[in-house]
């Protein structure tokens, strides 16, 4: 076994253990293992002896954050809207948090769906996590009957085979060019922070479409979304899409076709990246949860970056910045959005 | 008709000659690599690898979407808004390497779409040529489900394989007219048909143990399965997506909407979950399925009791994409074992 994960997996348990015995939080979201390799199952505890049912390895790739506002509201007497807020503290819940799903707390608080001072966030610095897909793609996409994970590599049997592959070999992309590992915030760190990454190439993945032109960008786009199945497992799985009825769902008016017809797939992911265009913190929950491989992250990537180059912002890096695109400077870049006839230089 | 054994190359010549008649359609990887349901070139063999290609074939019989009918939307038109019937017409269309269980399925789905007018249309229109499975996964248990892994329910024509070669048992009169056109293959002899019956003997033992589940369940009071206290922790790790739903080859929900574009409208009846919290919600703004835990436990109540009750086999067949694909591993064997704990 992974004595990384060991160590990581006893602290989590001994410290989960002494927050839910001390009373200081009613419930602690984590992970533990389950049925199928290589598919963690967030889970939720509520009592000290439980908290040796949490485990934690290369595979927990479903952001946290996601659960967390409910698990906050099911604490909380029942209201209407308009009911005035519950008087008097309300229970704590504790958190696992890396480097992106903290930021994606920050983000959760800066936009009131999160209340950072009920909220005990046990933070862990992330070495990156594996992509189940890239593991099945290295064995054929064989049957997948056991997985054990070492420091660097992983052993991965089926029946008839057995292969030793290097872990970071299949780390998932957005892992591969994290360069913000350590939690933003947190209350009790699990091990020690590790500081920012460097990476060279932090872009690539978007760089190599950005430089195609239009029509092959178009292809690009259009083969990758090519086998969606409009099951939503991407949008459920991202922190960032709360919104109680998404445009797609929604019928009164309806926004969007409901069936796979292509265009409307498309626009289901055009759309659902802008909407989360400055509040992404590329932590791959999306790409991970979707059943069919597509790598609608390269999406929110590319929005990323340009956030990056325009404003000069990362998404949920502090409490006290402002989200990205939901202020602005006066020396803001405003000449993108000019038209080229309002420019003058119409051809 | 006696059995055939015919090989590789026989094969792809009767599905070369079959192509007349039908689209072939089989498993073969789709563009990011996965084995799924893909339109075969004639003479193309379907990909025979073991284990299910990523989707079901209910698509094929409950189409993602149906075009119910179709109308003009402009306005101006005297025929505006009145419906007719959709004038593109399916050519029949063989699946070529169906599962058992994925088989199985269409016979179950059969059974609450009965008297469905598109659905049985569909059922002419598509015939099945099946491969018997020599390994199971560690996914599948269609023998928990009254499934077997040789098993030729709903197939047209039931291939095994034997080494390199294919024996092949029609199952239907439309199977056997199918391998009348199977002109390189030659009959059995006494080897072939005892290495048939091993085969067929052999197969279910890389499954688990068989059991009826569904008999078990249908005796026990519904209510005390409804308010079983596990729902409440499993729904929690649930993200509510469609992907277990929408992977599984017998969930049949559907919704319907009218479309229109550029003057053109169809209505058109499209896949629907139990899992999204539209499903249920009714105009006035209530929801009785408002809970993320009543969605899923109504998602395994439904196949696994309701329709038990109502029709006597679990709605589930034992296929596993739920459990293998699932984000959170929320697993349907355990859910059954919970439910026949109680
Ligand atoms: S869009 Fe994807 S990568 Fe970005 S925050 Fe949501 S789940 Fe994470
Ligand atoms: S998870 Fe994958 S298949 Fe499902 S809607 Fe998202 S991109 Fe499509
Ligand atoms: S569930 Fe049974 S029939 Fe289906 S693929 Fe597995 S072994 Fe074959
Ligand atoms: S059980 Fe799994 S696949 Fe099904 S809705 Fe829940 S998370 Fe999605
Ligand atoms: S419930 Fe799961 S195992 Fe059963 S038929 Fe559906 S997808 Fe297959």
């Amino acid at each position: 076994m992974s004595t990384v994960n060991e160590k990581i997996t006893s602290e989590i348990r001994e410290k989960v253990r002494e927050l839910l015995a001390s009373g200081h939080v009613a419930a602690f979201l984590g992970y533990t293992s389950g049925s199928v390799p290589m598919v963690m199952q967030p889970l939720i505890i509520r009592t000290p002896e439980d908290a040796d049912r949490l485990e934690w390895n290369s595979f927990c790739v479903l952001n946290l954050a996601n659960y967390l506002p409910a698990l906050l509201k099911s604490f909380e007497p029942p209201r209407r809207p308009g009911d005035p807020p519950p008087e008097g503290p309300l229970p704590k819940v504790g958190v696992l948090a890396t480097g992106c799903w903290s930021r994606n707390m920050v983000i959760q608080v800066q936009e009131n769906q999160v209340d950072r001072d009920r909220v005990v966030v046990v933070g862990i610095s992330s070495r990156g996590m594996v992509d189940r897909k890239k593991v099945l793609a290295a064995v054929g996409h064989r049957d997948v009957t056991a997985v054990y994970e070492y420091d660097h590599s992983l052993k991965v049997s089926g029946p008839g085979y057995e292969r030793e592959i290097n872990r970071w070999d299949v780390v998932r992309d957005n892992c591969r060019t994290c360069v913000h590992p350590d939690p933003v915030i947190f209350d009790h760190m699990i091990g020690d922070l590790k500081g920012e990454r460097d990476v060279a190439d932090r872009f690539r993945q978007v760089e190599d479409i950005e430089v195609l032109a239009p029509e092959d960008r178009w292809s690009w786009f259009s083969t990758e979304i090519a086998s969606c199945i409009r099951c939503y497992a991407c949008r459920n799985a991202c922190p960032l899409c709360y919104c109680p009825t998404c445009f797609v769902d929604d019928s009164r008016p309806q926004w969007v076709g409901k069936s796979i017809d292509k265009a409307d797939t498309a626009i289901f992911h055009i759309l659902r990246a802008y909407h989360c265009a400055g509040r992404c913190t590329d932590c791959g929950s999306c790409e991970s949860a979707c059943p069919m491989g597509i790598k609608m992250r390269i999406l929110t990537r590319k929005l990323q970056k340009d956030v990056l180059e325009l404003y000069g912002a990362e998404a949920g890096m502090d409490m006290q910045s402002p989200p990205p695109l939901s202020t602005y400077k006066m020396d803001d870049p405003q000449d993108f959005i000019l038209t080229e006839s309002i420019k003058g230089e119409e051809k | 008709m006696k059995v055939l054994i015919l090989d590789k190359a026989g094969f792809q010549d009767w599905l070369r000659a079959l192509a007349g008649e039908f689209d072939i359609i089989g498993p073969a990887e789709n563009t990011k690599g996965l084995l799924d349901w893909n339109k075969l070139e004639p003479g193309e063999l379907p990909d025979f690898r073991p284990g299910l290609p990523k989707s079901s074939i209910k698509t094929f019989f409950f189409p993602q979407p149906e075009t119910l009918l179709e109308f003009s939307a402009r306005p101006g038109d005297d025929q505006a808004f009145r419906p007719h019937e959709p004038s593109e017409g399916r050519r029949a269309r063989l699946l070529a390497g169906v599962r058992p269980c994925d088989a199985r399925s269409v016979a179950l789905n059969s059974m609450p779409y009965a008297s469905d007018p598109y659905f049985l249309k569909n059922r002419e229109n598509v015939a099945m040529v099946g491969l018997a499975c020599t390994q199971g996964c560690s996914t599948c248990f269609c023998t928990w489900t009254g499934g077997s892994p040789v098993g030729s329910d709903g197939m047209d024509v039931m291939a095994y394989p034997l080494g390199d070669a294919f024996a092949l048992e029609p199952v239907t009169g439309r199977g056997k007219d199918m391998l009348l056109k199977a002109s390189s293959a030659r009959e059995a002899a006494q080897e072939d048909l005892a290495a048939l019956d091993a085969l067929k003997a052999s197969a279910p033992s890389s499954l688990p143990d068989a059991m009826d589940p569904a008999s078990v369940l249908r005796e026990k009071e519904l209510m005390s399965l409804y308010n079983a206290s596990f729902w409440q922790g499993l729904s929690e790790s649930c993200l509510n997506c469609g992907t277990c739903t929408f992977l599984c080859p017998t969930c049949y929900c559907f919704d319907i909407q009218d479309e229109t574009l550029k003057g053109k409208g169809r209505r058109i009846r499209y896949w629907d979950s139990c899992m999204f919290p539209l499903f249920t919600l009714h105009a006035s703004g209530h929801n009785p399925r408002g809970e993320k835990v009543k969605r899923v436990r109504n998602r395994f109540m439904h196949k696994l009791k309701y329709f038990p009750d109502r029709f006597g086999p679990l709605s589930c067949v034992g296929c596993g994409r739920c459990v293998r694909d699932c984000p959170v591993n929320i697993d349907i064997r355990q859910v059954m074992k919970d439910l026949l704990a109680i």
